[in-house]
């Protein structure tokens, strides 16, 4: 007896050149920023970057993550950062995109979204960055000193964020204030290193954007629950780094209600991002970037890769209902009106980041999976014990565990998210097929 | 019915021609060279002939092993189907062994741990990555710096008694070691022992990643290896079963499947 492949309707997205046009126009900003008289920050994906936005409408930031991860999908350059990083002397044991940062920088040389190289790294006027991975803050005290030996000083400020994981619960005041009171004193120190005046009303402009796009991620990713689901890891890739390069721009906002409408349009009309959905796995922690190809192959098996902890909360906002559920997370009853409350407010949203659970409580991570299984109806998870990433890859073998004890088939592979020369493409490929083949999954097409 | 598997390993291509699923008609095996199509053409002839069957008596063939795809719908041999190592030594252990949950299929290039359902199916597994220090190819290098064949390694540790540490995670440092040893005047028993403790060592903490569960049952051509199953069994806290032919496991299991197909 055969069994029949249902097989769905399946389009491009129609907002995809929109958002090569978008990451395009961000990494050439950032580069052509002074031209236009503006400024330049770097820090991270998850540096609170509405705060800078007061300075004025002017100011460009380039966040480390995703130009570590832009690197890496170019692999001729990623290896030329990597020479340049161990001829200065750091191990290749560190944070892969840290190294491809710094390489870049050592290597003088700047590369845009298309993977075009360009002459001369543009330094950033300032460094305004968070810190919660073990990396985070340590990453940008070596860009300084990079510089530094290039001639320019480029101050840095750094807001301590660890301050404990609050779950499903609110975090104590104290804690809060902490925070409030870093960025507080941090926008004093912006207008005293920048020159500039502060304007209150564009960061609360910022501080609303965030929060709504925030939000809106975690719509879109919703939508993923649905079968044939919309959307693919691969694709979300894509469409996810907006919120990691510009989460408190208008733009990305725009961005993000544009493609939550065609999302929902997609569910509407049962178009499938794997034309012969019969398997749904998510993965974890960031991909081998330099090997996304994994994705097509498994897509072979009738595999579609939903998405992730990483890729839904990395930037997607999310409140956890008492029943174990996830919701995208209510807005704030307002716009912020004033710098006060726009502190309190962007603090307060921000300590809720599911990626950060991690780093404090390895069940939570376990407890937001198993709930993310449930709800978008998972078969399997695949884990990235990712060599690249000690701050998402800390605790991964408890988390696998813990889904094996609720009954959810793991398949775990080793990596590297930066550094080609940790992973095995073919010898994980072939554990996959394994794996899909101890799920009864056969290959539908070559 | 006659059915047959054939594993294309890394360093070996065993073949197993199955009679109605059940009985084994014959099993042969032969070193894979640099053109695995044609090792493992050769070593199929040798089975058809020591059987004394013809290739079209052979109703299936389903193959297993790194180089299976060589010989998918390929032919001479045509294998109707492949499948991975895991299934094929869940299903080769289950049909030797129905009591076996778990399955360490330690080969030339690759070590496995296999947690095996009730129903012989694969529930779990793990295998080693990019690390020969878990498989038999260990023991070979191992075996040409201590200038002794490696068909010797074994008997040559079970005659120490000595407790050396060694490096499990990198046979190139491992290697860099025992030539440290042989400096060092320390016997070849003493070395040989080292060796197979560090592997044993290396393979019990990657079984033990899925769990491990009576009865435990040890396949592959490492199995062959008497020094390894002591330190393994030490290892792992538990009494390991070796069957018969354990290097043939997983071409049994790819006849039985084969057999699965036409049934």
């Amino acid at each position: 007896m055969t069994t029949q492949i249902k097989e769905y309707s399946t389009e491009p997205l129609k907002i995809w050149d929109e958002a090569k046009e978008l990451r395009r126009k961000y990494y050439e900003g950032y580069l052509t920023a002074h031209e236009r008289g503006g400024l330049r920050w770097a820090g991270g994906a998850w540096s609170f970057s509405a705060i800078p936005a007061g300075l004025g409408d002017d100011v460009y930031c380039l966040t480390g993550e995703p130009y570590g991860a832009t690197v890496a999908f170019f692999k001729d350059f990623t290896s030329k950062c990597h020479d340049a990083t161990e001829a200065t002397g750091f191990p290749r044991t560190l944070c892969a995109y840290m190294r491809n940062y710094w390489g870049s920088i050592l290597l003088d040389k700047y590369i845009l979204a298309d993977g075009t190289i360009v002459d001369h790294y543009p330094a950033p006027d300032f460094i305004w960055q968070d810190h919660i991975c073990c990396s985070h803050g340590k990453w940008y005290q070596v860009v300084k000193w990079l510089e530094e030996r290039k001639g320019k000083k480029v101050p840095m400020y750094c807001v301590d964020v660890s301050v404990g994981y609050p779950v499903d619960e609110n975090l104590e005041e104290y804690k809060i204030n902490y925070i409030v009171q870093q960025l507080n004193d941090g926008i004093e120190w912006l207008e005293k290193v920048t020159g500039r005046k502060y304007d209150d009303k564009l960061l609360c402009e910022a501080v609303w954007n965030e929060i709504r796009a925030t939000r809106l991620w975690a719509e879109i990713c919703t939508l993923n629950q649905a079968i044939p689901a919309p959307l693919d890891e691969k694709s979300m890739y894509s469409l996810y780094v907006m919120g990691t390069l510009m989460k408190h721009r208008p733009e990305c906002v725009t961005f993000y209600e544009k493609l939550k409408a065609e999302v929902e349009n997609r569910v509407r009309r049962g178009i499938a991002a794997v034309t012969n959905e019969r398997f749904r796995v998510i993965t974890d922690t960031q991909p081998p970037w330099g090997f996304l190809q994994i994705f097509r192959e498994m897509e072979k098996y009738g595999v579609v890769s939903l998405g992730s902890l990483y890729t839904y909360g990395l930037i997607g906002m999310w409140d956890y209902r008492p029943d174990g559920t996830w919701v995208p997370r209510e807005l704030p009853p307002r716009k912020p009106q004033t710098r006060e409350e726009a502190l309190k407010m962007i603090v307060e949203w921000t300590v809720h980041r599911p990626e950060w659970a991690h780093f404090y409580l390895p069940e939570a991570k376990t407890k937001m999976m198993l709930s993310i299984v449930k709800q978008w109806k998972v078969d399997a998870v695949l884990l990235h014990y990712n060599r690249g990433c000690e701050g998402l890859s800390v605790h991964i073998a408890e988390n696998r565990l813990g889904l094996l004890e609720a009954g959810v088939p793991v398949f775990p592979f080793e990596g590297n998210m930066g550094d080609e020369r940790e992973f095995d493409f073919p010898g994980t490929l072939a554990r996959l097929t394994s794996f899909f083949a101890s799920m009864r999954l056969k290959k539908l097409r070559e | 019915m006659i059915t047959a598997g054939v594993d294309v390993g890394a360093k070996y291509v065993k073949i197993v021609i199955l009679e109605d699923g059940k009985n084994v008609l014959t099993r042969s095996n032969g070193i894979v060279g640099f053109d695995v199509w044609k090792s493992a053409t050769e070593v199929f002839d040798k089975a058809l002939i020591s059987s004394n069957l013809k290739h079209e008596q052979i109703v299936q063939v389903v193959a297993t092993g790194m180089g299976r795809k060589i010989i998918h719908k390929k032919p001479p041999i045509n294998a109707g189907e492949i499948f991975p190592e895991v299934i094929a030594d869940a299903k080769g252990t289950y049909r030797l062994i129905p009591t076996v949950r778990t399955v360490i299929d330690v080969g030339a290039e690759e070590g496995r741990g296999v947690k095996v359902g009730e129903n012989g199916g694969v529930k779990d597994f793990v295998i080693n990555e990019r690390c020969a220090a878990g498989a038999g190819t260990f023991i070979e290098t191992m075996a040409r710096a201590l200038e002794v064949g490696v068909e010797n390694m074994g008997p040559l540790a079970l005659k120490s008694a000595n407790v050396i540490p060694m490096n499990a995670q990198c046979c190139v440092f491992a290697e860099s070691e025992v030539v440290t040893l042989i400096h060092s005047k320390v016997a070849k028993e003493d070395i040989a022992k080292a060796i197979h403790d560090a592997m044993a060592s290396r393979i019990a903490s990657m079984v033990l990643r899925v769990g491990v569960e009576k009865d435990v049952v040890l396949i592959g051509g490492v199995a062959r290896n008497p020094g390894f199953l002591p330190p393994l069994k030490r290892e792992l806290n538990t009494e390991i079963v070796v069957p018969e032919y354990p290097e043939y496991v997983g071409a049994l299991g790819a006849a039985i499947l084969a057999f699965e197909m036409e049934g």
